[in-house]
């Protein structure tokens, strides 16, 4: 199996933004990613794209040869992944596999969402197609009601609290005010968490991720080529994935995410590393309980010790794990199908060592974790500095 | 455009009777229609009827309402652990939110769940409530 | 008109449901300024809402499965018709007897209509039943009785429509029963005292018409026309159950057929719940059926507006004793409320939307 490095990265400003289609917001950043891997665009021999759900959001499928057509990749096979909010990071790790198996040797991978077309209901409810259509979602469940089922089993079986939920919502915006890209650059308190309105008991609008527009790409290439595009490139050491039961009530217990469980094990095994060789982590705080619940389930901390390891600090930037230095999906902002590789780009900036202001220092192997619906699906990237 | 008639059809017996499937060889049981045992993996599973009582697993109220429900809310969704362990999600009504509890018993109510539109078909299918006090 | 002579036509099982959420008639009254002193001869104090996701069809189905629940000794299978009598369906083309058989659990060989008379489209459905019973057409069948009565906004209608209803197992010589059936008289007449065009969401009635020409005058008939084919008086019957538009016109037409108010009040709940249209009368009955008997008579008679009501002797038998408790009384159901302000009210039943 081939090495994979990363070489080039872009990402355009989340947020709401009102004057770009989706096609647009895709170029913005596939250009910055070009850019950035001092490459032309010609050089790309595959597009692999994130997106879940055009077809709700703008009315367009087949987004792949859209956006190859607007990059001007003529005839090159661009393939749309699909994995809800895991859309992207899925896409990550095809491509890799593409790059691995030798098949390419260069290979664009994108993301994109545009949200902010429609309503926040009926953003409520294209969410909720990630989950059993017929099973939970034909019933009224939303996707922050199920988190928010989850969250309720964990104050009940480990004794977390919503203060220890709002902490990880005040970290992640406290990092964004360092992202110039983030979403949402300002600070919140413990207290404005805890008295926000409630989206689904116990969960409040600053426990959940926001409604955002925004794109992210990234090159990817073997790693001998890499030295070719850039001095600092930033290697795949290891990967996961993992799904698990669409509809939450058939798990044995909610508050473990088993796919989170066994991607992790698979990514940690390939990588020949452990958890507490994590320098710095981009999690799925899709809501503020899923950082929690992934702190334990990666295996950062004991189950049902997330809640303490946030209250602690030891998740902060220059933490024992900074987890989401970008700001994470709560305050960088979530575009469905753009988060996944939202999250690598972040990792690649901090291994450069070029994340500015809330750069970890030190940092030499980071990890990306990017969860679909109520955790069915989870893919798990480990990067490093160094090849293997 | 196309109604969902046919969507709602194929399902709607199974959501208003609360019928599951179980598998015949290690007897997992789950709501909605399998052929193919998710514990085992055997291809023996025949649909069964459900228990109409069970206790909440877990619940939370829903505030911020998908389009779908317009109007409605906040409304109360759970996870319901029926008498013999399967779990579904439902609608907890005839219930005030702050009365809501995990372990509370519930029993099956049949209920409207949505209507395509004004002139639509209609959905029903089930809920749970708490369980009327009898005299 | 029919005295059947045996006591071989029987209801196995009975049940009823009523919503949880309660209006005061003087939060309606405050609503639309209303003085409480013109409301009065009404005698209601306060009658049942039904919740935002409730409509005829889940009060008949609810309604059905306790009826089910009091006759265990019936299969869904051995139904062989199920009729719904109602005027208030949500689909105006499309039956609620086929919901009602998918949620119950019927064969597909299975008789399935909905009657609509006003609030007499559940006697209907009862007299099919007994009729295809005892002509041996089906083993049993299952009768409902349930509205959402509808009220225009603002017209004293509203003070009485209110939601509920309730279901009957009927058989002949057949099953455990609770009670069997007598005799049974019915009368009609075109007589215009309320109606609802097709099309039109709120009904509209003839105000101080509905009361001599229309109620008073065909739940009389029809009693009395019983009761000279049976044979019988007032003094015979141990409780009567007349249809129940408001508090006062079943006291009433009780008191001018000779029956004492202590015959009437057992199975009278329009002053605590309103008026269920087709399901009144019939869940009157299983109010009574909650506490009678064996041996027991009752007097049901019910009305329906454009005009017509259907009267039934009903005799309770030895199986009420093993079957009550099967299954939530009415009383339960009157127990268990919630109150709701005229807003709360209006947005549950559609008359407000956004």
């Amino acid at each position: 199996m081939r090495e994979i490095a990363v070489v080039g990265v872009g990402m355009t400003k989340f947020g709401e933004r009102w004057d770009k289609q989706l096609r647009d917001l895709f170029v913005e950043a596939a250009n910055e990613a070009l850019k950035d891997a001092n490459m032309e665009r010609n050089e790309i021999q595959a597009l692999y794209v994130g997106n879940f759900s055009a077809g709700s959001f703008v009315g367009q499928e087949h987004v792949g040869p859209l956006l190859a057509d607007y990059l001007s990749l003529k005839y090159k096979p661009a393939f749309r992944v699909e994995s809800a909010c895991a859309s992207s990071g899925m896409a990550f790790n095809l491509a890799c596999m593409a790059i691995a198996s030798g098949m390419y040797d260069i290979v664009m991978v994108g993301g994109v969402e545009k949200m902010t077309d429609i309503s926040a209901p009926e953003v409520t409810s294209v969410h909720a197609k990630a989950m059993d259509a017929e099973w939970e979602s034909f019933f009224g469940l939303t996707l922050p009601a199920a988190f928010a089922l989850i969250a309720r089993r964990h104050f009940v079986q480990y004794g977390t609290k919503p203060e220890q939920l709002a902490m990880v919502s005040v970290k992640n915006h406290r990092n964004a005010t360092k992202n110039p890209l983030a979403q949402f650059q300002f600070e919140v308190t413990v207290e404005r968490v805890l008295t926000s309105p409630i989206v689904s008991d116990p969960l409040h609008v600053l426990d959940c991720s926001p409604v955002t527009d925004g794109a992210a790409a990234v090159i990817l290439c073997s790693a001998e080529l890499a030295k070719k595009y850039t001095d600092t490139p930033v290697y795949v050491l290891g990967f996961g994935t993992a799904s698990d039961t669409i509809a939450l009530h058939d798990r044995s217990d909610i508050t473990t995410l088993g796919a989170v469980v066994e991607a992790s094990r698979q990514a940690y095994k390939m990588a020949g590393i452990e958890p507490k060789n994590i320098d710095v982590a981009e999690l799925h705080d899709s809501f503020t309980i899923t950082e929690i619940i992934s702190y334990e389930d990666l295996g950062f901390c004991e189950k049902g010790k997330g809640g303490l390891m946030i209250q602690e600090g030891e998740t902060e930037i220059g933490g024992r794990i900074s987890v989401n230095p970008s700001g994470g999906l709560k305050a960088r902002g979530n575009p469905i199908g753009a988060t996944g590789v939202a999250q690598v780009v972040e990792i690649v900036q901090q291994l450069r060592g070029a994340a500015g202001k809330r750069q970890v220092s030190g940092a030499e192997i980071g990890m990306t974790q990017n969860i679909g619906g109520t955790g069915s699906t989870c893919v798990i990237h480990i990067f490093g500095r160094q090849r293997r | 455009m196309m109604p969902k008639s046919p969507r709602i059809w194929q399902l709607a017996e199974r959501r208003y009777r609360l019928l599951g499937s179980k598998c015949v060889l290690c007897g997992k049981t789950s709501v909605g229609p399998r052929s193919i045992c998710p514990a085992c993996g055997s291809d023996k599973v025949e649909t069964v009827q459900l228990p109409s009582t069970g206790t909440i697993y877990s619940y939370t109220v829903v505030h911020s309402l998908p389009a779908e429900k317009n109007g409605y809310g906040p409304y109360i969704m759970a996870i319901v652990a029926l008498e013999d362990g399967t779990k579904l999600t439902a609608e907890i009504v005839d219930c005030d939110p702050e009365d809501v509890k995990i372990g509370m018993p519930v029993e099956l109510a049949f209920r409207l769940i949505g209507q395509e539109s004004e002139h639509g078909i209609i959905y029903y299918g089930y809920k749970f409530r708490p369980i009327i006090p009898r005299t | 008109m029919t005295v059947f002579g045996d006591k071989k036509t029987v209801i196995v099982g009975y049940g009823s449901y009523i919503p949880r959420y309660r209006i005061k008639i003087e939060s309606i009254a405050h609503a639309w300024g209303e003085s409480l002193d013109t409301l009065r001869g009404l005698r209601v104090q306060e009658i049942s809402v039904k919740g935002p996701d409730e409509d005829q069809v889940t009060i008949a189905v609810e309604a059905a499965r306790n009826a089910l629940r009091r006759a265990p000794e019936v299969s869904p299978k051995d139904i062989g018709a199920i009729y719904s009598g109602s005027e208030s369906k949500p689909y105006a083309v499309k039956p609620t007897s086929t919901i009602v058989a998918a949620a119950i659990g019927a064969s597909m060989s299975v008789r399935l209509a909905d009657y609509e008379f006003a609030c007499k489209g559940g006697t209907e459905a009862i007299i099919s039943c007994i009729s295809q019973a005892r002509s041996g057409m089906i083993k049993y069948g299952l009768a409902i009785a349930a509205d959402c009565s509808q009220s225009l906004p603002g017209d004293v209608l509203e003070y009485t429509a209110s939601a509920g209803g309730s279901a009957f197992v009927i058989g002949h010589d057949s099953g455990d029963p609770i009670a069997y059936f007598e005799g049974q008289y019915s009368v009609g007449t075109d007589t215009p005292d309320f109606w609802r065009r097709d099309l039109i969401k709120y009904p509209r009635h003839g105000g101080r018409f509905t009361g001599e020409p229309a109620y008073f005058r065909h739940v009389i008939a029809a009693a009395t026309g019983l009761m000279k084919e049976l044979d019988m008086k007032p003094e015979d019957f141990d409780y009567i159950v007349p249809h129940q538009p408001n508090g006062s016109f079943p006291i009433e037409v009780a008191k001018r057929l000779g029956f004492s108010e202590s015959k009437v009040l057992p199975g009278l709940l329009s002053p605590i719940v309103g008026n269920f249209y087709s399901g009144s009368s019939p869940t009157g009955l299983c109010k009574v059926l909650d506490q009678a008997k064996p041996g027991q008579r009752i007097l049901l008679v019910s009305f329906g507006s454009g005009a017509g009501s259907d009267a039934f002797s009903i005799v309770v038998a030895e199986g009420i004793e093993r079957k009550r408790g099967l299954a939530p009384k009415v009383e339960d159901y009157i127990n268990r409320k919630k109150y709701v302000d005229y807003s709360l009210y209006a947005k549950f039943w559609g008359k407000i939307a956004r």
